[in-house]
């Protein structure tokens, strides 16, 4: 199969995350589009890799997963915290972080 | 004995005192003031040993070379050397720091920060005056020019007077924004050096022989001189010295004024007129401007001034504008008079806000003039000393400051006969000021508030005396001095490829012009 | 000329400015320590210069006439490309009788001050300054070169300031010094331009490589530099326009204003031209210049000196009148050059007998100074009115007092110039015959006006003894220098002299000054010895009004200097807060704004900053793509 079209379909997830990230309110959900960004760059790395018959983008694929991993410990934690004291898992919420 | 590394030793035993000091326990203040007095004093003497070795007809520009490779890759190396007019401005820095901490025992206090800090600051401080001086590269000078700033910053904002933080950033933004374009200058000259040498440099005399392009050098130029001209500072650059120099401690006005500001005027003969010959001639007239402005401007402000720290920062910005003047005007008497006046005004400079500051730790702190008056009356030894540094500032004969003075006039008056008379004028204001001065606060009715002020001690008397009294040796025996910064003089002079004008001698008709000039 | 090395007494030359200097040095720095034997050492110092200075006049009047300019090199003391001074100092016959007069009228003087001065707790300090005065002046007239010349003409300027405002307790003392060296500073700018010039001229400074190539100079150049030594030689000698400071000096103790303020100091500006000779001599409109300085000098001393009633202040209008006489001689050419530096001598020593004189009146008088409320003290002042009276023969120029034959000599001189010049010569000694009756009239005859605890009575002897001996020099010392000194003969080497023929018999001109000057006089006794003088000034009409204030001086100097100067600070103080300083802060002002804008855009709100982030990333890409393009 032509690996063009595995390029095109992380673009689509990657903007699919993006639009997440920026319309959705809810925190899990802006959390996983991030996850669904990080993974259609794994993809592309994925498929380059395949394209350049290297091994160098699956390599950095491996990077990404461990640093989504670590990622999604932390941010859960915080997004747990949030939740706990303002009993809202709305990201528009907490917005004392300011000027 | 010619390879020992004079300079590196001498900008060492500073920072170790430094170091030292700030090891002392936080609890005994008065040691560390022993310690600093000690390391000072002992850097003094080692510059004077090393001042004898100095060979003033040696052919060549610099001597006790060093030269360290430090960064390869940009060419960049630790490099010292000195030739005249740097010996000379090292062995000023050198004297005023033992004075200084002499002078200044009880300026730090322990409600502002600790008393060691600000003798430890006094110290790195000199070993960063001893480098700037002392480089010979280029981008070394830049460092510790830089560097320089950081101890005077804390010095100013966390010693000085209420207003200490205001003054504090003011000069330090002031000074970064010099420096800011100097760095730009610099990246400049390296890639400039590049084009031309192949291999970039920032080693001074391989860029003195370098054939820059005119334009260039006139883009070049103005990067290093506004810098300079911040620091030494000329009108209309001038407006942090009063602000530093009225909330700082007289010690740290001092170093600030007497030492720190020289940076600029040593920084213009040194690299904008060696690296930057024709640039310099280009820009000579509106330089010459801004100093004679500079000369009057700082004078009329002098005169109406009330503060006394205020009024000796606007008369020493008066003081810059005729060493500026000196350099710019292209000959050799003059310039050997601009670094006379430059060692000269740091004597006066010492000595002015050295009383000064005794008066105002008499009067609780005002450096108000209203504030005094009648202090002649109770403390003769004080006004005697601070008598000596006002006329030594109004630049009486016999003392050095006249020597420089006149040398400055005189070069001037030589390359642009008008401007000189113009400048010459400035002489009257400047004892107006001066006397004025001394007028309001030592003589007259004694003031009430003056009744059971306590004449100088002994530790007070020794601080001021070395002063006074190369002041007055020095004036009128300047040999010293003119055998180790005229050879100096010289080699600026025919690196930049100017020539003193012509004189008519002796049985030799008169120059037409000359004669024309003067018969109005 | 050939300037001679300094050999055998000569080459002590150094120690006649050395042995002052020390004892200066002395007084002022050892403190305390020294207030009991300090005065004497002052004393012994300025001594042992003047017994130096006979000895050497002695040894000079044994060399030959040409061989009379004695030089002595200590050291190079400014060498800076072709710019090359020694320190240096020459003596020759003009210098000679310069040291003589400073240095036995200096003595004679501190004499008088151990006596005048013996209350005074800040004597030791008072003798040290004398000292220090004494020392720059003769390195004044002995300096070989003007940049020397330079340091001794600011350090007699150094040594006034601080005498004149040696009470600087007082606010006038105070503020007279001060007047008094800016003033000054005015004239020491000239001074150093004409320093400056001649560097430039000649390439050098020396008196003898000056005068030596001076005729090879434009006669411009040479003007320019007459008048530059004409504005410092007015500044030093208190000649129009530069005159104001010397009746505020006065405020000084009266030994100062008998030293400085009339026998020596300002007539500095004299020594100056008169060293400088050969440049007027080759400048026709300089000399006219100073000609023209002297005579306004002469008439507004002598009006001043009319009108005051503080008997300092009136003799300080003479002395500014009696060197406009100098300057006018030394403005004459070698006409006059001799008889300037005679009067000049003469006018020393009797204007320091009148001064002393009138300080010891003072002394007996508590201190007050004005002459309507003295009277009738030649009963108990009698060794004072003696010698007082020596002087104001001699001032007014009776023979055969030394005043007669000094001042007929250059009234005669200005004859043989130019009737004008003459006839205004005259009547200034009229006028001063006038003024002169009046202080003598209102002070030792008529009635006693003292007030009430005033007691009158005789200085000690170490006071009317330099009375005594300063009488007898106002007596002889003009028959002296003129026939058995032969100072024209003695002086020509230096300045030159010639004479010229005038129209009608000397016999004739002696007689007309002498009519004048008596009815000046008479005209003064009529006013002042036979009439009652009223204990309150009357109100007098324009001209005396205008001369007690001193004819407008620092009306004119406030309006035309001090009021524009402050104008001009007052201007820029408010130029540099507002308008340079006020960029400055400004410039911060807008940054500080600007971050104040700008800081809003951090809402809070994360989906805000991605949104940017995103818009960053698009700019970006799309940036690169573009380009790519």
């Amino acid at each position: 199969m032509n690996p063009t079209n595995y390029v095109i379909l992380a673009s689509v997830l990657f903007s699919i995350g993006a639009i997440g990230v920026l319309v959705r309110r809810n925190a899990i959900i802006v959390f996983m589009s991030v996850e669904l960004m990080l993974n259609a760059a794994n993809l592309a790395f994925v498929a380059f890799a395949r394209m350049n018959g290297n091994l160098d983008g699956q390599t950095v694929a491996f990077f990404v997963m461990v640093v989504a991993a670590a990622e999604v410990v932390v941010g859960l934690a915080i997004i747990v915290t949030v939740f706990r004291t303002r009993q809202s898992a709305s990201i528009d919420e907490p917005n004392l972080l300011k000027y | 004995m010619n390879n020992f590394p004079w300079l590196t030793t001498i900008g060492l035993i500073p920072l170790i005192g430094s170091v030292v000091v700030m090891l002392v326990p936080k609890a005994n203040g008065a040691l560390a003031k022993m310690v600093a007095l000690f390391f000072s004093v002992v850097t003094l003497g080692a510059v004077v040993v090393m001042a004898l070795q100095f060979d003033a007809n040696s052919a060549e520009p610099f001597q006790f070379v060093e030269s360290y490779s430090w960064i390869p890759a940009f060419g960049i190396n630790f490099s010292l050397g000195i030739d005249g007019i740097a010996l000379v401005l090292i062995a000023l820095a050198a004297t005023l720091v033992p004075v200084v901490i002499l002078g200044g025992w009880n300026e730090a206090v322990e409600a502002q920060g600790s008393v060691k800090g600000y003798f430890a600051l006094i110290l790195a401080l000199e070993t960063l005056m001893i480098g700037v001086f002392a480089a010979t590269d280029v981008f070394l000078f830049y460092v510790f020019f830089e560097v320089m700033l950081i101890p005077v910053y804390f010095m100013i904002g966390r010693y000085g007077g209420p207003q200490r933080s205001y003054a504090a950033v003011k000069f330090l933004i002031y000074s970064l924004l010099g420096g800011l374009f100097m760095l730009a200058s610099l990246i400049g000259l390296y890639v400039v050096s590049a084009q031309i040498t192949g291999t970039g440099t920032f080693d001074f005399t391989t860029l003195v022989g370098l054939d820059i392009d005119p334009d260039v050098q006139k883009l070049l130029f103005l990067g290093f001189f506004f810098a300079f001209a911040i620091k030494a500072p000329l009108w209309p650059f001038h407006t942090w010295l009063p602000d530093a120099a009225g909330q700082s401690q007289p010690g740290t006005s001092v170093l600030l004024i007497g030492v720190l500001d020289k940076v600029g005027t040593f920084g213009m003969i040194r690299y904008c007129l060696e690296i930057f010959p024709a640039a310099s001639t280009f820009y000579a007239p509106v330089v010459i401007t801004l100093a004679v402005v500079g000369i009057f401007y700082g004078a009329f402000i002098a005169l109406k001034q009330t503060d006394m720290k205020r009024l000796f920062a606007y008369s020493s910005m008066s003081h810059f504008g005729f060493i500026v003047l000196g350099i710019f005007v292209f000959t050799s008497i003059g310039q050997t008079g601009s670094v006379i006046y430059m060692v000269a005004h740091g004597l006066s400079t010492a000595g002015l806000f050295i009383a000064a500051g005794y008066l105002i730790s008499r009067r609780g702190g005002s450096a108000q003039l209203s504030s005094f008056g009648g202090v002649n009356k109770v403390a003769p030894v004080l006004a005697g000393f601070f008598l000596i540094a006002a006329l030594s500032s109004l630049a009486l004969p016999g003392m050095v400051s006249f020597i420089g003075e006149f040398l400055v006039l005189l070069g001037t008056f030589q390359q642009y006969m008008w401007l000189g008379a113009l400048a010459t004028v400035g002489i009257v204001i400047t004892a107006a000021y001066v006397l004025r001065v001394y007028q309001k606060s030592m003589t007259g009715p004694l003031n009430p508030d003056c009744a059971g002020m306590k004449d100088l001690n002994g530790r007070e008397i020794t601080a001021l005396v070395p002063i006074a009294a190369l002041t007055i040796i020095l004036g009128v025996f300047p040999a010293p001095l003119l055998n180790v910064v005229n050879p100096a003089v010289d080699r600026v002079m025919t690196t930049i490829g100017a020539t003193d004008p012509a004189i008519e001698v002796g049985l030799a008709p008169i120059d037409s012009t000359v004669s024309e000039g003067s018969a109005e | 000329m050939t300037v001679m090395p300094a050999e055998g007494i000569f080459s002590l030359m150094w120690l006649l400015i050395a042995l002052p200097l020390a004892g200066a040095a002395i007084l002022l720095f050892t403190g305390r320590r020294s207030n009991s034997w300090g005065p004497y050492l002052g004393v012994l110092t300025v001594t042992a210069s003047a017994v130096l200075g006979v000895l050497m006049l002695i040894n000079m009047m044994d060399l030959p006439a040409e061989e009379r300019t004695i030089s002595q090199v200590a050291y190079q003391w400014v060498f800076v490309g072709d710019f090359s001074v020694d320190l240096a100092f020459q003596l020759d016959q003009l210098s000679m009788v310069f040291v003589l007069l400073i240095t036995i009228v200096g003595a004679l003087i501190h004499i008088y001050s151990l006596g005048y001065m013996s209350h005074d707790p800040d004597r030791r300090k008072f003798f040290g300054y004398l000292n220090l005065f004494v020392a720059a002046m003769l390195l004044l007239v002995l300096a070989n070169n003007y940049l020397l010349l330079y340091v001794g003409w600011e350090g007699v300027g150094l040594a006034s300031y601080l005498l004149i405002s040696f009470w600087q307790y007082k606010p006038s003392a105070a503020a007279a010094g001060k007047k008094a060296f800016i003033i000054n500073r005015v004239g020491d700018v000239g001074l150093s331009l004409a320093i400056m010039l001649m560097f430039v001229t000649f390439g050098s400074v020396n008196f003898s490589d000056v005068f030596g190539s001076a005729t090879n100079a434009s006669e411009g150049t040479l003007t320019a530099l007459g008048l530059l030594l004409l504005l410092a030689a007015a500044g030093k000698s208190a000649q129009f326009p530069l005159q104001a400071w010397l009746l505020d000096a006065m405020e000084g103790p009266t030994p100062v204003s008998a030293l400085i303020h009339a026998a020596t100091m300002v007539t500095a500006g004299v020594y100056l031209i008169a060293r400088s000779n050969v440049i007027y001599n080759n400048a026709e409109i300089a000399a006219t210049v100073v000609v023209i300085v002297a005579l306004i000098t002469v008439f507004m001393g002598a009006i001043i000196g009319s009108a005051k009633d503080d008997i300092k202040k009136a003799l300080a209008g003479s002395t500014m009148s009696q060197i406009g006489y100098m300057m006018l001689a030394v403005g004459l050419g070698p006409i006059g050059y001799v008889f300037a530096i005679f009067h000049l001598l003469t006018h020393g020593v009797f204007k320091a007998g009148l001064f002393l004189g009138a300080g010891s009146v003072m002394h007996g008088m508590n201190d007050d100074v004005n002459m309507r409320r003295y009277g009738a003290l030649r009963g108990v002042m009698v060794i004072t009115f003696i010698t007082f009276m020596a002087g104001y023969l001699a001032i007014i120029g009776i023979p055969p007092f030394s005043g007669f034959w000094s001042k007929d000599e250059i009234i005669h001189a200005a004859f043989e110039q130019n009737l004008f010049i003459g006839l205004a010569a005259v009547a200034a000694a009229g006028i001063t015959g006038f003024y002169m009756t009046r202080m003598i009239a209102m002070t030792f005859f008529g009635k006693k006006r003292w007030e009430d605890d005033v007691h009158p009575h005789e200085s000690p002897k170490v006071m009317t003894i330099p009375l005594i001996v300063l009488a007898l020099g106002s007596t002889f010392l003009g028959m002296a220098l003129l026939f058995w000194g032969d100072i024209e003969s003695w002086l020509e080497p230096v300045v030159g002299f010639e004479s010229e023929p005038t129209p009608l018999p000397s016999s004739v001109y002696i007689v007309f000054t002498l009519v004048v000057v008596i009815i000046g006089a008479i005209i003064g006794w009529i006013s002042y010895g036979r009439r009652e003088v009223p204990e309150v000034a009357p109100a007098g009409n324009w001209l005396t009004r205008a001369a007690r204030k001193d004819l407008y001086g620092d009306a004119v100097n406030h309006a035309l200097v001090v009021a524009p100067t402050n104008y001009a600070a007052r201007l820029l103080v408010w130029f540099d807060n507002k308008a340079v300083d006020g960029f400055v802060n400004g410039s911060a002002a807008v940054v500080g704004g600007l971050s104040g804008r700008m800081r809003r855009t951090q809402s809070g709100f994360i989906r805000t900053y991605a949104l940017s982030m995103v818009g960053g990333a698009v700019l970006v890409i799309a940036a690169l793509v573009l380009v790519r393009i």
